[in-house]
């Protein structure tokens, strides 16, 4: 049983989103079952390991905890918390998806901004959701991430994001294209104004959100493990007719060609971003 | 007269029947001398650009190029630009930029090309680097989809002060066929997403992302292209001499869609 949540979606590139049956998963299991060891490890002791397995195996997680545990205590300011985008397109079966998507994961949307200090160093941050539609790019996520890097700019702080994302959201056709447009100029922005922003890849990151924030930052990090890439796996597949390669699109094989700085682990990343961050100062 | 359905539009943006990149850039400008390479890696044929002259005036121009026939196109990759597609095109704005010519790009394609090179050598970090470099550039910039917007692919040329689309063109986040396999599990079922997805440029034009639709009346013949050439002459003049063109440029992506978005408790 606790496979099911290990399944990768059919197509990691605009995935429709399964999230609401993974969160009901979560909720049942005592126990899962490493993907790379294969042994169960009760979840109690996942939790206090930042669901990270004895073995190294980084788990998904979620947004909000993911920010409990890697900001100081109670540091995180949410920003632009409520909004969030209706059905602009009327996409069938999308306000239902929206709804059911709202109720499992207690999110509006797919990525969560604000303020935070770690180690006591100040600065933006978004945190994207892979339980919210697998972190798909529509309106408001877009609107969102160029609000916080705007924000970032008037104050000038620096930016520090974490992706993790099936690329632009379908149901909200050309809008949410339009939104790599957006963010990037935004990053622009915010970078021209000499302030640093360091993304850190986390499993799976992909499509448009590859091809537009996730790769223009200043210091690209990833997860250990993270699928990093744009096109999915599968339909590269279906495309050439050719086997891949071994570890193909994963952070590593992603930092052998030269697209990453580094591969951080979760236990670690907390001080080494803010050790970034204090080296940056005044830049 | 029956309305063209959006996937019939689909099918007529797809035709080979169509002008090709190549076709734009030798009917409507003078003297085009083609510039290869991206000084990374390659020269993508996906790819065209260089110098031209239009009525004189000197630009770089720009294209996606598909091909006519099946040696073409096999040639051209049927029009997926690589990552050294992107960075000649990039190479080629940036030197528009230090010279003070105006951008012209001419948008064809289904989408970025998926394959194992393509990922090896960043198509993603090729693309994400246009939007970012095009968001920048001192000097104008005008795309035109003239047949397939195929997502990322397409965008990485269209970061533009003017965005036009021909009547018959295309403009997606995906491929109808693909948002219904993924959505729908049944690819038969792209008509349905092909109205869902907005993708027509009625569509475009309705949702801001694009500011002008092109007749497609005498399309290929001479009249079409040398319309086609005033309309840019015209509009260059106009863009040259707006001191504000980088702001106006961040103002009109910066807002799209963000009226859709709302504050809720």
């Amino acid at each position: 049983m606790a496979l099911i949540n290990f399944i990768k979606p059919k197509n990691q590139l605009e995935e429709g989103g399964r999230s609401a049956a993974i969160v009901q998963q979560d909720a049942l299991e005592p126990e899962k079952t490493c993907p790379n060891c294969r042994k169960a490890i009760p979840l109690s002791r996942l939790w206090s390991r930042d669901l990270v397995c004895p073995c190294g195996y980084h788990f998904r997680m979620k947004a909000r905890q993911r920010i409990a545990s890697l900001t100081d205590k109670d540091s995180f300011r949410e920003l632009f918390a409520g909004l969030r985008a209706e059905n602009p397109l009327a996409f069938p079966g999308y306000t239902e998806k929206q709804e059911a998507v709202r109720a499992a994961s207690g999110e509006r949307e797919a990525v969560l901004c604000g303020t935070a200090s770690l180690e006591g160093e100040s600065c933006c941050l978004f945190v994207m959701e892979s339980y919210f539609m697998m972190g798909s790019m529509g309106t408001a996520v877009g609107e969102k991430i160029t609000r916080l890097f705007e924000y970032a700019m008037e104050r000038r702080l620096p930016v520090i994001g974490y992706t993790v994302s099936g690329g632009a959201r379908m149901q909200e056709g050309l809008l949410s294209l339009m939104q790599m447009a957006k963010t990037s100029a935004a990053v622009k922005r915010h970078s021209d104004a000499g302030l640093l922003y360091i993304a850190v890849l986390t499993d799976p990151t992909t499509g448009g959100v590859t091809a537009s924030f996730a790769m223009e930052a200043d210091i690209i990090l990833a997860e250990p493990g993270a699928t990093v890439g744009f096109a999915g796996a599968r339909v590269i597949e279906q495309t050439t007719r050719k086997t891949l390669p071994k570890g193909f699109q994963k952070a590593e094989f992603v930092l052998a060609h030269g697209f990453l700085d580094g591969i951080v682990p979760r236990a670690g990343q907390r001080s080494f971003l803010a050790e970034l961050l204090r080296l940056h100062k005044g830049g | 007269m029956r309305k063209t359905t959006p996937y019939e539009r689909v099918k007529l943006a797809r035709s080979t029947d169509r002008p090709t990149g190549l076709d734009y850039i030798q009917n409507i400008f003078q003297n085009f001398i083609e510039l290869h390479g991206d000084r990374r890696f390659g020269d993508d044929p996906a790819v065209v650009g260089g110098v031209a002259r239009l009525n004189g005036t000197p630009v770089t121009v720009i294209a996606i190029e598909k091909g006519h026939n099946a040696r073409e196109r096999g040639a051209r990759n049927f029009g997926s630009p690589h990552p050294e597609g992107y960075r000649k095109a990039l190479r080629l704005m940036k030197q528009a930029d230090k010279f003070g010519r105006p951008v012209i790009c001419f948008v064809d394609t289904s989408g970025a090309y998926c394959g194992i090179g393509a990922e090896e050598r960043g198509q993603g970090q090729a693309i994400a680097e246009n939007l970012t470099e095009m968001s920048t550039l001192c000097v104008p910039v005008i795309s035109l989809l003239i047949g397939e917007g195929g997502s990322g692919g397409a965008l990485a040329l269209a970061v533009a002060d003017r965005v036009w689309m021909l009547e018959n063109a295309v403009y997606s986040v995906i491929s109808p066929e693909g948002c219904a396999s993924i959505l729908w599990k049944d690819a038969k079922k792209a008509e349905t997403a092909a109205a869902s997805l907005k993708l027509t440029a009625e569509d475009a034009k309705r949702l801001g992302v694009i500011a002008r639709i092109l007749p497609e009346t005498e399309l290929g013949r001479p009249p079409f292209f040398r319309a086609l050439r005033e309309l840019l002459a015209e509009e260059l003049t106009l863009l040259a001499h707006d001191p504000d063109l980088i702001n106006k440029r961040y103002d009109r992506f910066r807002r799209i869609g963000a009226e859709l978005v709302k504050e809720t408790v």
